[in-house]
């Protein structure tokens, strides 16, 4: 049921000098069957907002990711550190691993991205995406290497500034919190400079 | 039935709203690298047209929640060295990683392997908070502590003001988008 296509998306065809090869827009360079079933940003936005409603009211819980995860990093330090390492670190302390409302949520988010993926059939395995591979070339080294990085660098910003783009982005902007709107302002714009040095126009060769 | 519920009915519903959560992340096309990305190159301004709506939808409806009572609010300290440096490296990982923390989970579930490497890459960066904790609080943390502010008591303007404002801003910003906006030619990643 699942479809598996396996377009070939390294960049062969894709890293060219795309000034001359006439096809139109919808030669995407985005399959696509990627983005089949989408909906309207706008549409989903304001269901993220109702459903932050039902956050506060029935459970008193903000939408958030990064507290969880960081409390399951504890658990995966304990063959490191031991049980008793982890027990003692003044974080870990605070921030446990327990199966509490956010792991739950954790969980949650994985499955409902899943059903949401399966149910339009864009399930695919996929190495190195297309924006990527236009800039680095379709070699997955590279890419693996900067999203192993990319992940230690935005978990531990994340920690450091008590959030993420859901705790602090969404839930904390809403509440119209300071912390969260000078978090939001200072990532987008840490995020656009990273992009304009990381996609920086290559030499024509 | 008294709101917010507790204990374990109140845990298990975790379940079904992380996973509408995750729906509606995949739904949106974030869960997506090149989203993403080509929010960061100012190519596809799907991440900020889905997040300014949640802020502006979600804040009106916790507003009126907590004016009738219903709602507390969770107001995260403003340490203002531990979040600016926090958020500029949470930006820099983000458009390296191609994915912030929720959206990597979510894209797990699409078959992408480098949100997978990613996830383990925030567990690591997760321990290593946790082993610099005690110095990040003693050294960082405490410098430029205003405590739990909100907007509205840091300036002395109004929520109302300020949902105005949001939604001034974000009409005129959506609009220009929906109709002037133009990504440069040689974005052909949606």
């Amino acid at each position: 049921m699942v479809n598996l296509t396996t377009t070939d998306e390294r960049p062969s065809a894709t890293t060219c000098g795309c000034g001359g090869n006439g096809n139109s827009q919808t030669r995407a360079t985005q399959p696509l069957e990627k983005t089949r079933g989408r909906w309207n940003a706008y549409v989903v936005g304001a269901g993220l907002g109702v459903l932050s409603w039902i956050a506060f009211a029935v459970v008193d819980d903000p939408l958030g990711i990064s507290t969880s995860l960081s409390a399951a990093a504890g658990a995966c330090a304990v063959p490191v550190l031991g049980s008793d390492g982890v027990a003692q670190n003044p974080y870990w302390a605070k921030n446990a691993f327990v199966w509490n409302y956010g792991m739950l949520f954790l969980v949650g988010t994985f499955l409902g991205s899943l059903a949401s993926v399966l149910t339009s059939r864009t399930f695919k395995v996929e190495a190195v995406p297309t924006a990527w591979a236009q800039r680095f070339g379709g070699g997955a080294g590279r890419r693996l290497l900067a999203a192993f990085l990319g992940g230690i660098v935005i978990m531990y910003g994340a920690r450091m500034a008590g959030g993420c783009t859901s705790g602090h982005g969404i839930s904390g902007s809403l509440q119209l919190a300071l912390s969260s709107w000078v978090f939001f302002l200072t990532l987008f714009a840490a995020g656009v400079a990273t992009a304009a040095l990381l996609f920086r126009k290559q030499p024509k060769q | 039935m008294d709101f917010p519920l507790t204990g374990e009915t109140a845990r298990w519903l975790a379940l079904p709203i992380g996973m509408i959560f995750g729906v509606l992340l995949h739904r949106g096309g974030v869960a997506d690298y090149n989203v993403i990305v080509n929010q960061f190159r100012l190519r596809d301004f799907t991440v900020l047209k889905i997040m300014f709506t949640a802020i502006i939808v979600g804040g009106l409806g916790v507003l009126a929640l907590h004016a009738a009572g219903h709602a507390t609010y969770h107001i995260k300290p403003t340490n203002l060295l531990g979040v600016v440096l926090g958020a500029a490296l949470f930006g820099v990982g983000m458009v390296l990683y191609g994915y912030c923390p929720g959206t990597g989970i979510a894209a797990v579930a699409t078959g992408s392997l480098h949100a997978v490497v990613g996830v383990v890459g925030m567990l690591v960066g997760g321990i290593l908070y946790a082993l610099s904790f005690s110095w990040v609080e003693a050294h960082i943390q405490k410098i430029g502590a205003f405590g739990n502010v909100r907007l509205p008591d840091a300036t002395g303007v109004p929520d109302a003001v300020w949902f105005v404002l949001l939604i001034a801003i974000a009409a005129g910003v959506f609009w220009w988008l929906e109709t002037r906006f133009k990504p440069s030619p040689e974005s052909d990643a949606t």
